[in-house]
């Protein structure tokens, strides 16, 4: 099967509604035929990888977790955009520190996110086969 | 009057709708992801008044399942469910702004 790349764009919070948390189900479909999958997060959508998430008190899973998985499946791009932080009051530090082993580096730990701005999101979206908007 | 948020103010207009015709006495709770409004952002200004007021409450699951407690605007008050019902009782009508 050719490979193609997926580009998924996040934009809600999580919780509020079930697009993050649908979207996240779709990803891992997609990561598992093989494709070339990237994530982006703008809007509300950067709500969805902030840290300290504690769904205790709301009776809802914390799908949170599941993010940390991703560099497991290969997905390794998560492109978060520098203008939706700077509007929320939210920098680099508050969001989770999600990782992935490279395996043409030995196994070398790295970054998954990449925080990038709109200028080069826009650059990013125009190489995509599919973007889906959750 | 109590007046109850739900949505994000990077979303819609819902908390603006609100905050142009709620009275004097009146507060706001903000419950699901109406809570991102109670964040310190490039938006918390509009609220800022009203929470100075000590008129502006936020559920505190809610704050909680999204990582944002430790980001709260100053003089945001944080509720439970209990909470939630005391200020229903006290406040008598409800407007739910969806």
């Amino acid at each position: 099967m050719a490979t193609k790349k997926f580009m998924y764009l996040n934009r809600k919070a999580p919780y509020g509604t079930v697009y993050a948390l649908e979207s996240l189900e779709v990803v891992l479909i997609a990561a598992a035929f093989e494709q070339d999958v990237s994530l982006a997060f703008i809007d509300d959508g950067v709500y969805q990888i902030v840290k300290d998430q504690n769904t205790d008190g709301i009776g809802m899973k914390n799908f949170s977790k599941t993010y940390h998985a991703l560099g497991d499946y290969d997905i390794n791009q998560l492109f978060v955009s520098a203008e939706s932080l700077k509007e929320r009051g939210l920098s680099a530090d508050d969001l989770m520190p999600l990782v992935y082993e490279d395996e043409d580096d030995d196994w070398a730990e790295k970054p998954s996110v990449k925080i990038v701005s709109n200028a080069e999101l826009k650059e990013l979206m125009s190489e995509q086969d599919v973007c889906l908007s959750f | 009057m109590l007046h109850t948020v739900n949505k994000s103010v990077f979303e819609r207009n819902s908390l603006q709708s609100c905050l142009n015709t709620i009275d004097d006495s009146s507060v706001i709770l903000l419950i699901e992801d109406g809570v991102i409004s109670a964040a310190k952002h490039t938006k918390s200004a509009l609220l800022a008044d009203l929470a100075a007021a000590g008129r502006v409450f936020a559920l505190q699951g809610d704050v909680e399942a999204r990582g944002i407690s430790s980001k709260l605007a100053d003089n945001i008050k944080l509720v439970d469910y209990e909470g939630f019902v005391d200020l229903v009782v006290e406040h008598g009508t409800a407007v739910s702004w969806v």
